[in-house]
């Protein structure tokens, strides 16, 4: 019985252990004072491997189910004769709440993982103890750009999503379905708030970006050093993210919702 | 690897994307356009009831939307709504005589202002005021209203006809 209550108790530890670790290192990663010249390119490359490439899915995606919230909320709308509010269900679902999750779902998936690898098989080959040995800072060289690139590219990732699910929509409603064009717009236009709808959805993406980044680069970096320690790392930085992301979502909706 | 040349042009290329992205979003999406209201006049008009009207509803004129409500503010001596309207630069010659009502569009849809032009030769311009509004239509008002003409006035009788109705 006492094995039990103190197998509970250590695993508590190790829990408030490693939030703690998770907050060291985003700490000496982000308040030192990163030197511009050596540090811009670093970040740059990271939006260009975080950013750019996830490019693809993620316009892929947001078109696809653009389409499909699109289909779907047509033929619900129109049993109450209501298909010219099409556009509104759209971007506002795709706005507020699809947008922001399912990016950051696809980031996870796409961007965070291969950081997490690419991170731990830097400790695993001893890339990050060699860098010390010649007094390069690998807080400073390799993890600060990942976040940083992380960070940035993560809000514009859920912009482009955005207006390319709108987009399909439209190409279902109007151009498929053969709803009014105007219509679609003006109602939509009618319905959305910019600093409502569209700059909530822009901050929910900030947090998500943050917390997905955070999460891999914490992954990577305190990686078991083996193998069978990075893929659990890719594993965990997938699964943990996600579940924070959706958690973090609910409570920032209901912020949102009530109005701080 | 890319040179960090072309890295950073698709990176530049990339943002780029993004704010494109957030102007659509802004302009095409949520129709962000009160900050732009330079080339145009304002109008008020006092109405005894707005209904549902909000801010950034339509002003049409035949059914065609030639402005958009800026503002809407209690008088706090007429207890009148005095709505503030922004009308097109190009719309310059309605009548100032013109009668400003509230309508519904469809049965559901959302409250606009309708304009009818009379038959003045001097125009509105930035800061006159329509004097003849007419208030939005409220449901249970007409609702009311109904039931009272149908009764002829006489109160008791729908109460006592309600009573044994329950009864049965």
């Amino acid at each position: 019985m006492l094995n039990y209550i103190a197998s509970l108790g250590r695993f508590g530890m190790h829990l408030i252990q490693q939030y703690g670790q998770a907050g060291v290192l985003l700490s000496r990663t982000l308040l030192r004072l990163p030197n511009p010249r050596k540090g811009f390119p670093l970040v740059v490359q990271q939006v260009y491997a975080e950013g750019v490439l996830s490019l693809l899915i993620i316009i892929v995606s947001g078109l696809f189910i653009g389409m499909v919230v699109g289909l779907q909320g047509y033929h619900t709308l129109a049993k109450f004769g209501a298909s010219q509010e099409l556009g509104p269900l759209v971007a506002l679902s795709v706005v507020r709440e699809l947008g922001p999750v399912v990016t950051a779902l696809l980031f996870a998936g796409r961007a965070g993982s291969a950081i997490a690898a690419e991170i731990g098989l830097m400790k695993a080959t001893e890339q990050l103890s060699s860098m010390e040995m010649m007094a390069v800072d690998p807080l400073q060289r390799v993890i600060a750009p990942r976040c940083w690139g992380g960070f940035i590219s993560m809000p514009l990732l859920t912009l482009i999503f955005n207006v390319t699910a709108v987009y399909g929509a439209y190409l279902v409603g109007v151009k498929w379905l053969g709803l009014d064009a105007g219509a679609f717009w003006s109602n939509m236009q009618a319905s959305v708030d910019f600093n409502l709808d569209v700059v909530n959805g822009i901050i929910k993406s900030i947090a998500f970006g943050f917390v997905v980044t955070w999460i891999a680069v914490y992954q990577g970096y305190y990686a078991e050093p083996t193998s069978a320690g990075i893929a659990n790392a890719t594993t965990r930085t997938v699964v943990y993210s996600s579940l924070a992301v959706l958690g973090l979502d609910f409570v920032l909706t209901t912020m949102m919702i009530g109005g701080w | 690897m890319l040179s960090q040349r072309t890295i950073e042009i698709v990176v530049g290329l990339f943002l780029l994307a993004a704010i494109c992205a957030l102007l659509v979003l802004a302009f095409k999406v949520s129709g962000l356009t009160t900050f732009f209201h330079s080339g145009g006049y304002r109008v008020e008009a006092d109405f005894d009831d707005i209904g549902q009207l909000k801010v950034r509803s339509a002003v049409k004129i035949s059914g065609v939307t030639i402005g958009e409500v800026t503002r809407i503010q209690l008088d706090p001596n007429t207890y009148q709504a005095k709505v503030t309207m922004w009308l097109n630069s190009y719309m310059n010659a309605i009548p100032d005589d013109s009668s400003a009502a509230i309508l519904t569009a469809g049965l559901l849809g959302d409250n606009y202002i309708e304009i009818s032009p009379m038959y003045s030769h001097t125009f509105l311009h930035n800061g006159s005021e329509i004097k003849d509004t007419k208030s939005a239509m409220i449901l249970e008002k007409l609702i009311g209203q109904f039931l009272f003409k149908i009764n002829g006035g006489n109160g008791d009788k729908t109460s006592t006809e309600k009573s044994t109705g329950d009864k049965k």
